[in-house]
């Protein structure tokens, strides 16, 4: 330890202007797989980024480094929840650790920021979390090397539109944080929802941030059947408390990380009931989740959200794309063909990706219940499945073209038609 | 004292190290070379508020986002600054800094010491907010990506080039900044900066000094944020938050205000502290509170001020038999 | 946009500037006596949050947990105060810029003890009702949240107002050197407003704790506010913050509600407009 430090700060040691030589690389074995791993692991987001590292070093450890007989080499760095920081971080991993692949990124916006660099540097990028649409859609021509193992943001609000829709719903109101991620699962929620002959009568977007609802509660339409909400961080805390304090008892549908294991542990009873969508949830009972939630509980002493098993089912995803390679590292362009080729089974489920490098994935509609899940002595909060949506694609039912004809979602797209 | 002579002959033969040394280094330090050079045009322009006028600012990052916010539209809207027009960007940016300085100054200027602190505090917020609301114009929390570097003949997209492109620039700035300083409009904002109430009654319109030195100081941020946009290929609102006001601040107490170099140490420190020295540790952040905190605490005058005070302390030694008792500190 | 919604809106309003008065007032007061900037005053609210966790934790008694959380930063103010601000003399710059490397100290140093998950503060399961007057839901926990910004700002009027210590304080504002020509040990008073500020904001912090949540991020979120409070009222002025925290608190409420496009300026755009017609506020003087 003492020495791998010494080692690292003589660089530093020597002074910024002085720091020759430590572009000399390292010496390449030829079954090294070098990942390149980018999470914040300070500021406000630090915990997630340690949740997303934890998950991938969970699988790691579990096949002891061997990926098909490649061992790999796994270098974490902070990229602090600044896009900036995530290229100029880029360009260290690259140009200094050599490595084969980057992974990670937490925001949209720093997918954003590693996809162009991926396509200069002729390095793969694999988005596990950053879930920004046109990433794989209207903008992934521009970016060769990129490939997403996570999702895109109206991925599984288009499937719970449909379910909105399939429970009878005929008026509802979104509340969402009001920025792009927001804007990609409204959308598609409503888009969906609409289309099946419901209708989003009002649309509410408190700033990224918000927690006193207050404000927004009381401008709620009274005449809606069920709230859509999409909250992220500790913002997802706040509103159905403040929701359910203000008297209003109206059935929350929830978008992706509003109701995420992240979140959930945190929360009262009052979410008892409420429903969300989402590739995963830890409640999946099928023998592949039970083992993955159990051992990282152990590991970990918690229960892992999406953050940490999209990054988990990303190791296990790179691991089978070194199967097919015989564990040697077959080339940028050759690497993402055969990771588009696989099928592959994983704690969310199976999985399988479109020609345009997004996962093909089930989509869970989850209900929120207190109960005692795998064995574990105490009644938790946990995600219930109760429908599964198969094999969903981020075209939904619309097919390819079609889709990719209209705008990215946004804001005002689809427009709120029964709005006043 | 050290001549103005011996201190421009270090200064220049360190950028020459710098020209000569970074191109043989790897693509990470030669970003992270480049990075703290625009940084530092940014630092540099905040010390002509802080240093040579008594205005301590905490808004300078408004500045900086419009330059990049303004380079990463045109970029990516209208194709436009990618070719040789990439100078018109330049100039564009410079402009429109200054405009907004010219327009932050009507209110700022007014205001003296916190309030002055506070009050471009609140503007700069402003800024940050627009930055993270407009979305149709600045993509809003996605941001702009600017996919490639301008190429005029020159290609930026070169690593190297674009650090010899952001030296120039940088080298341009401080002389540029140098020569105000010491010109006679310099030497009324450091009157200013002493003796507010006297340079007035000596007939100086001490607001309008005071607001084209905030209009200099907003093109030449402005500036500091085009270089910026294309150092990152990446424009978020995250350029425009508070943190990135402070850390200006920071940049420059930490290196020593008032002596333009000192922002640049400053930013070079800083960023090496951040960038460089969390790729090795984790702990890092305990590092560069802990250098903000002593620093303030025991260096009042910045790095730029060890060698005054080593003379100091030097003749302090020397003199201390003739010396009365306490009157040696303040 | 009928009577229940302007009550209903009024009332989320005062609510929310009870906390922002609990946040300010103490921002106000070490500003008034000492003339500094504590920018980490957003600290010491995200502390006084996590440790009330940690005494929930530890104890299950969240009563008692505003009490412990409020006096253990008080302490850490002291400390700072005594410490570190003391030896600069009167330097705004130089105190501000300390006050930003504490906070950066104690963000992390947050972040390494109690991690960073985002938490909520459960206050006992009686103040989570809410009560129905006319038809509207008031919810008890801001019903609570105005009270105690009452109870304690009218024990902070009557302290300042009745006590020889306050009396001390109040000359202190005025003129620091004229009170240490009377014999004011204005060195004492200004550790102890300084331990005060810190105290309230901790109170904030755990109060507010069970409405906000408490989460990483916290701090930097609550001073712009804070200061807009401050800023608003005046520097130095206990009813200026109390006004203030009443104006942002309704401002922000009614602004989100009726204009969510402008939410952003809702809260900088008033800050900067008051600034530049009466840069101390509209209750500060100089």
């Amino acid at each position: 330890m003492t020495n791998a430090l010494l080692r690292k700060l003589s660089p530093l040691l020597l002074g910024s202007c002085l720091a020759v030589g430590t572009s000399l690389g390292s010496t390449a074995y030829s079954e090294e797989l070098r990942i390149g791993f980018l999470v914040p692991t300070t500021g406000i987001y630090a915990q997630i980024g340690k949740d997303m590292a934890d998950g991938f070093q969970l699988y790691v450890d579990q096949v002891k480094g061997d990926f098909a007989g490649a061992n790999v080499k796994l270098i974490i760095e902070d990229e602090q929840g600044k896009p900036a920081t995530a290229v100029l971080k880029a360009s260290k991993l690259i140009g200094e650790d050599k490595v084969h692949m980057l992974v990670g990124g937490l925001l949209a916006s720093t997918g954003y920021a590693l996809a162009p660099e991926s396509t200069r540097a002729k390095v793969v990028y694999i988005s596990s979390i950053p879930s920004a649409d046109d990433l794989t859609q209207r903008k992934l021509a521009e970016f060769p090397y990129f490939f997403r193992t996570g999702w895109t943001s109206s991925q599984p609000t288009q499937p719970l539109g449909q379910w909105a829709c399939d429970q009878g719903y005929k008026k509802i109101i979104t509340v969402a944080a009001d920025y792009a991620f927001g804007y990609e699962a409204v959308g598609g929620f409503q888009k969906v929802f609409e289309d099946c002959g419901g209708k989003v009568i009002q649309k509410i977007w408190p700033p990224l941030g918000t927690k006193d609802f207050g404000p927004y509660i009381s401008t709620l339409k009274a005449d809606a059947d069920a709230v859509f909400t999409l909250m992220v961080g500790p913002m997802a805390l706040q509103f159905p408390k403040q929701l359910r304090g203000a008297g209003i008892k109206k059935p929350i549908v929830g978008g992706t990380t509003s109701y995420d294991e992240f979140a959930l542990p945190f929360m009262g009873d009052e979410v008892i009931g409420d429903f969300s969508a989402l590739q995963y949830s830890a409640a999946l009972e099928t023998p592949a989740n039970e083992a993955f939630v159990k051992a990282y509980r152990a590991k970990y002493g918690k229960v892992p959200g999406y953050y940490a098993e999209s990054n988990y089912t990303t190791a296990l995803l790179i691991h089978a794309a070194m199967k097919k390679t015989g564990g040697k590292w077959p080339g940028s362009e050759e690497f993402i063909k055969v990771m588009t080729s696989l099928k592959v089974d994983t704690p969310r489920g199976p999985v399988s990706f479109d020609d345009m490098r997004n996962p093909v994935h089930n989509i869970y509609i989850k209900k929120v219940e207190k109960k005692q899940l795998f064995g574990y002595d105490k009644p938790e909060l946990w995600n219930t499945v109760i429908k599964t949506y198969p094999n969903v694609s981020q075209f939904w039912t619309y097919g390819k073209e079609k889709f990719l004809a209209q705008p990215v979602y946004d804001r005002d797209f689809p427009p709120c038609k029964y709005c006043e | 004292m050290v001549s103005q002579q011996v201190k421009i002959t270090l200064v220049a033969a360190a950028l020459v190290v710098l020209a000569f040394v970074v191109p043989h280094t790897s693509s990470f330090v030669v970003l992270l070379a480049t990075r703290a050079l625009a940084f530092g045009i940014l630092a540099m322009s905040l010390d002509i508020l802080l240093g040579f006028t008594g205005l301590a600012s905490l808004g300078q990052a408004a500045y900086f986002g419009v330059g990049a916010y303004l380079t990463a539209v045109l970029a990516t809207k209208f194709h436009f600054g990618l070719g040789w027009d990439f100078w018109l960007v330049v100039v564009f940016g410079i402009l429109l800094g200054a405009v907004l300085a010219a327009f932050f100054g009507l209110f700022a200027i007014r205001a003296s010491g916190v309030y002055f602190l506070m009050i471009t505090l609140a503007l700069g917020q402003c800024v940050w907010g627009l930055a993270y609301r407009w979305n149709s114009l600045t993509g809003g929390d996605n941001g702009l990506i600017i996919k490639l570097r301008p190429n005029f003949g020159l290609n930026l997209t070169n690593e190297v080039t674009f650090f010899f492109l952001v030296l120039g620039f940088f080298v341009v700035s401080m002389m540029l900044m140098y020569v105000l300083v010491r010109s006679p409009f310099g030497r009324s904002l450091k009157g200013i900066r002493e003796r507010e109430q006297r340079m007035s009654m000596l007939g100086y319109n001490v607001w309008l000094h005071k607001y084209i030195a905030f209009v200099i100081a907003g093109g030449f941020g402005g500036l500091a944020g085009v270089l910026w946009a294309h150092t990152n290929g990446i424009v978020t609102p995250e350029d425009v938050v508070l943190t990135t006001s402070v850390d200006a601040l920071l940049m420059v107490v930490l290196g020593g205000a008032g002596t333009l170099i000192g922002g640049v140490i400053g930013s070079a420190i800083v960023l090496l502290l951040r960038e460089y020295l969390s790729t090795l540790v984790p702990w890092w952040q305990y590092v560069l509170g802990g250098v903000y905190v002593l620093t303030i605490l025991y260096l009042p005058t910045g790095l730029m001020g060890i060698p005054k005070r080593i003379r100091q302390m030097l003749a302090r030694s020397t003199n201390k038999s003739v010396a009365p008792l306490g009157s040696a500190r303040r | 946009m009928n009577t229940q919604f302007w009550v209903i809106q009024a009332f989320n309003g005062i609510s929310y500037g009870a906390l922002l008065f609990l946040v300010g007032s103490g921002l106000s007061l070490i500003f008034g006596v000492m003339r500094i900037v504590n920018l980490s005053h957003g600290s010491y609210f995200m502390l006084g949050g996590y440790i009330a966790l940690s005494v929930i934790g530890a104890t299950g008694s969240w009563a008692l947990s505003l009490p412990v959380a409020a006096l253990a930063v008080a302490a850490i103010g002291m400390a700072m105060e005594r410490v570190f601000l003391r030896p600069l003399g009167f330097d705004p710059l130089r105190q501000v810029l300390l006050t930003v490397g504490f906070a950066f100290l104690f963000q992390q140093a947050a972040l390494d003890i109690w991690g960073g998950n985002n938490m909520d503060i459960n206050p006992p399961a009686a103040m989570t009702q809410s009560i129905v007057v006319g038809g509207i839901y008031l919810p008890l926990y801001r019903v609570f949240m105005i009270g105690m910004a009452l109870v304690i700002g009218l024990s902070l009027w009557l302290a300042m107002e009745k006590t020889r210590m306050g009396a001390a304080v109040r000359a202190t504002v005025d003129d620091a050197q004229m009170a240490r020509g009377v014999g004011i040990d204005t060195n004492r008073i200004s550790m102890f407003i300084f331990a005060l500020g810190a105290f309230l904001a901790a109170l904030g912090g755990v109060i507010g704790g069970a409405f906000l949540g408490i989460f990483p991020g916290l701090d930097f979120e609550m001073l712009p506010l804070a200061f807009a409070v401050v800023i608003i009222g005046g520097m130095g002025s206990l009813g200026g913050a109390a006004i203030g925290a009443l104006i942002v608190g309704l401002a922000d409420n009614f602004g989100k509600a009726l204009f969510p496009e402008v939410s952003y300026f809702t809260l900088y755009a008033p800050m900067v407009l008051i600034l530049a017609v009466k840069p101390t506020g509209l209750f500060g003087r100089e």
